[in-house]
């Protein structure tokens, strides 16, 4: 069963067409990922998804029902959580703190949310930092916070943007096995990603952005070979010469 | 809320109750007209401090306390305590509706500001011009001490009114900063957009806290005009209450319980010291409140009570 469609979504920004009719599938219980060379229109996709803006044409359908003028806190509601690809931390609050006010949403109650905010800090390994001030966190931990506090919201779906870019290789490697928890447990996952590891290790299905339009989408390992996506990265041609040059860098 | 988050608040209040055991009138006139900021800077903290919606125009919601509850009483006849309580709730009306105005429109930071200084602003011609305000001239309310009329013959009576109502509402933040509305203030002031994507209702929890605030801020103006028996314009709707408000919340230390009492006793304090020792200088007490202010932002951003804590805990560390 589709948990979210996005139908035929256009967004214009004055002369800009950033995001061109593109639709997208995620199936529930699915890790999804979307990618595409920089400038493409991820991120402003994402924020269609998540209600921070409102598209131009076309319509998001989360669970079966038309949520496309609604608000991003109703959303939230519903069960989409959003992380930001530039983190925004509440800077003057702890880590507890932070994580407290994504609980509150489902938990009315001081102890339980803040219960919710331990027991999801544990999950994404910020137990240790729990009163730490927010702005004394490494880019890691800022990350790892943006996690957990769209996780304590308890959502049905989650739009990751970009969690892992800025992080070195054995920090990815440690996060990885967080976000196929989080997958266990049931949460369907939609992930901006350009950490060609992490997708291939994690998703089942990718789709392709370019320039506002979807150009590919499949399984991760036919999508990379696509020579539509390659040159959509790398330019035109760029596919014919990997192939003269034998494959050996592909 | 445990016992031990409650303390500092009833050592305080308790201690400024038992006054009128040994002060003399000319202390307890001090205590009340510092208290009367208190309350109101309490009312500016809930928005500014703990909501990050910065207001210089508060006098509109104190104003609209003071005049309710004088109008109520002089032209209707009203009782005084029920006057009182329409007083709040005017007051708190007016915040909701100048929230909705601004925030519905998105102002923030510096253009709120500027616009709740425009909608006191507005208030002060309006109560200038008007004919049921009393115009210049201002409004009396008749002198008929006793409890019935929310007088007192002595002012311990106001002290422990002002002092009941800042208990209430110290209360009632303490309960707010331990509760999901708190959590939800502060994190529309630390970062809205975040906010939003972890499903706070941004425009609601403004809407409410400003309401509160009115409420709250309108309280001050209500025993304003019952301690002073008198309203003007330029006092009720005056820019100076706007300021005095703002300055005792952050001085004292924004988003905290005690910070506006501290703050507004502190400031007093000091104000009448300097009009004592420099008294020929008008407004010199005006000038030392601008330099506080500057050097509170610079040097102390987390007012009086944030220094206290940081004291007591390098103290701990010792």
């Amino acid at each position: 069963m589709s948990l979210l469609i996005l139908e035929a979504l256009s967004k214009r920004f004055g002369g800009l067409l950033a995001v061109d009719n593109a639709s997208l599938v995620v199936r529930e219980g699915s890790i999804t990922g979307l990618i595409g060379p920089n400038g493409a229109g991820k991120t402003t996709l994402f924020a269609l998804a998540s209600g921070f803006l409102e598209p131009s044409s076309g319509h998001v359908i989360f669970s079966g029902e038309d949520v496309t003028a609604e608000e991003p806190h109703l959303r939230a509601r519903r069960g989409i959580a959003r992380t930001f690809q530039i983190v925004q931390p509440f800077q003057g609050l702890t880590v507890r703190e932070n994580i407290a006010v994504g609980a509150y949403l489902r938990h009315a109650g001081r102890d339980a949310a803040l219960a919710m905010a331990e027991s999801v800090a544990r999950e994404v390994g910020l137990a240790p930092l729990l009163d730490t001030p927010a702005a004394a966190l490494t880019v890691a931990g800022r990350k790892r916070l943006e996690l957990a506090r769209a996780l304590a919201t308890q959502p049905r779906l989650l739009l990751l943007d970009e969690v892992l870019a800025g992080l070195n290789p054995s920090e990815v490697r440690d996060i990885l096995p967080v976000l196929r928890g989080i997958r266990a447990r049931g949460v369907t996952i939609l992930m901006i990603e350009h950490v060609m590891q992490a997708v291939m290790n994690l998703c089942d299905h990718v789709h392709v952005l370019a320039q506002g339009r979807m150009i590919a989408e499949g399984p991760p390992r036919a999508v990379c070979n696509d020579p539509v996506v390659i040159e959509a990265y790398l330019g035109h041609g760029a596919a014919a010469r990997i192939r003269a040059e034998g494959g050996a860098h592909a | 809320m445990k016992p031990r988050d409650l303390l500092p608040l009833l050592l305080l209040l308790g201690a400024l109750a038992l006054t009128p055991l040994f002060a003399s009138n000319l202390l307890l006139n001090f205590l009340v007209s510092a208290l009367i900021i208190a309350l109101g800077a309490q009312g500016w903290n809930l928005l500014g401090g703990y909501g990050g919606q910065l207001s210089f125009g508060h006098a509109a919601l104190f104003g609209t306390g003071a005049y309710a509850t004088a109008i109520l009483q002089v032209k209707f006849g009203l009782n005084a305590w029920l006057a009182f309580a329409c007083g709040i709730a005017l007051a708190a009306l007016a915040g909701w509706i100048i929230g909705y105005l601004s925030f519905r429109a998105r102002l923030r930071g510096s253009y709120f500001a500027l616009v709740t200084l425009a909608f006191a602003e507005v208030l002060r011609i309006l109560a200038n011009a008007a004919d049921f305000t009393g115009g210049a001239a201002g409004l009396l309310i008749k002198l008929q001490p006793g409890l019935a009329n929310f007088q007192f013959a002595s002012r311990a009576g106001y002290l422990w009114a002002v002092l009941a109502c800042i208990l209430v509402v110290g209360l009632m933040t303490l309960w707010i900063d331990r509760g999901r509305f708190g959590a939800q203030l502060v994190a529309v002031r630390e970062n809205e957009d975040a906010a939003r994507a972890l499903g706070v209702d941004v425009l609601a929890t403004k809407l409410r806290a400003i309401t509160l605030s009115g409420a709250i801020t309108g309280a001050a103006g209500c025993l304003y005009a019952q301690n002073f028996l008198y309203l003007d314009a330029s006092i009720a709707y005056g820019t100076w209450i706007s300021v005095e408000l703002l300055i005792a919340a952050i001085v004292g230390g924004l988003g905290t319980v005690l910070g506006p009492v501290i703050g507004a006793l502190a400031l007093h304090g000091l104000g009448e010291v300097t009009k004592g020792l420099l008294g020929w200088l008008t407004g010199i007490d005006l000038v030392l409140f601008g330099i506080i202010l500057i050097a509170a932002v610079a040097f102390v951003p987390s007012g009086l009570v944030g220094a206290l804590r940081r004291l007591r805990m390098r103290g701990a560390a010792r």
